[in-house]
């Protein structure tokens, strides 16, 4: 195990899909196949919308009428590849800085005519803890998330 | 965690340190130990919360595990016969 996997989660699928299917199912029916264990909101979400540009936003609506905006549509490019920020915290709360998200990259590379390898890569995971001692009401001090990740790597070096 | 990150502490030692009461210590080291960023463990009648250096690790398999389901979730939904909206 190295730092960098550690900080990046990686997973593939093949599926018996034309690219662009593969594509289209994955932008437009994201609530469908997401868990649905981890909801931001308070109430059932009934619909996941992704905004199909860069710019747009991935959002929940919830049959109470609320609505969460927890993605930022980075790379929008049909029917190969699609980049979106992850302003999800640790907590699974919407994290409001840009700074303290990760970012998720899919990529739809043709096997066959009808066959798609499905890729994500989620990385920048580290980006979540960034601000944490910032959170602990103004005391500046670097020793938190820097000390922190230190002995993570030390761990890591150990167990190699 | 600044404070957490210089040597494991009792609630009440946390609570003198930092200006938010220790009820809102409690509430805080609670979701940083659910988050598994932090670890606890009992010292005589204290209970003392350290830093958990598989917090990121935690982090990581969390989101290993979503995007795992999520893909098998995806493929069953991609391998559907086509609808008529095709």
């Amino acid at each position: 195990m190295t730092q960098a996997a550690a900080v990046v989660v990686r997973r593939e699928i093949v599926v018996q899909a034309t690219v662009e299917r593969a594509f289209t199912v994955f932008t437009t029916r994201f609530g469908d196949f997401k868990p649905p264990e981890h909801n931001l909101l308070g109430a059932p979400v009934v619909e996941t919308v992704l905004e199909p540009r860069v710019g747009g936003a991935i959002i929940d609506r919830a049959a109470d009428g609320s609505e969460c905006r927890w993605a930022r549509v980075l790379v929008h490019e049909p029917p190969h590849r699609v980049v979106f920020s992850w302003d999800i915290s640790p907590q699974w709360q919407v994290e409001t800085d840009p700074e303290r998200a990760s970012e998720v990259e899919v990529r739809f590379v043709a096997e066959g005519p009808d066959r798609t390898r499905v890729t994500v890569e989620h990385r920048n995971l580290d980006r979540h803890g960034e601000g944490w001692p910032a959170v602990s009401d103004g005391v500046a001090d670097d020793a938190g998330w820097p000390l922190y990740l230190a002995r993570f790597a030390a761990l890591l070096t150990a167990g190699d | 965690m600044t404070s957490l990150a210089e040597r494991p502490r009792a609630v009440g030692e946390l609570a003198d340190e930092l200006p938010i009461s220790r009820p809102a210590v409690s509430q805080h080291l609670r979701v940083l130990k659910d988050a598994g960023l932090v670890t606890d463990r009992a010292v005589g009648t204290r209970r003392v919360y350290r830093l958990s250096p598989e917090g990121l690790g935690a982090l990581r398999d969390q989101l290993d595990t979503f995007w795992q389901r999520a893909l098998h979730g995806y493929q069953d939904i991609a391998e559907q016969p086509t609808e008529e909206k095709s």
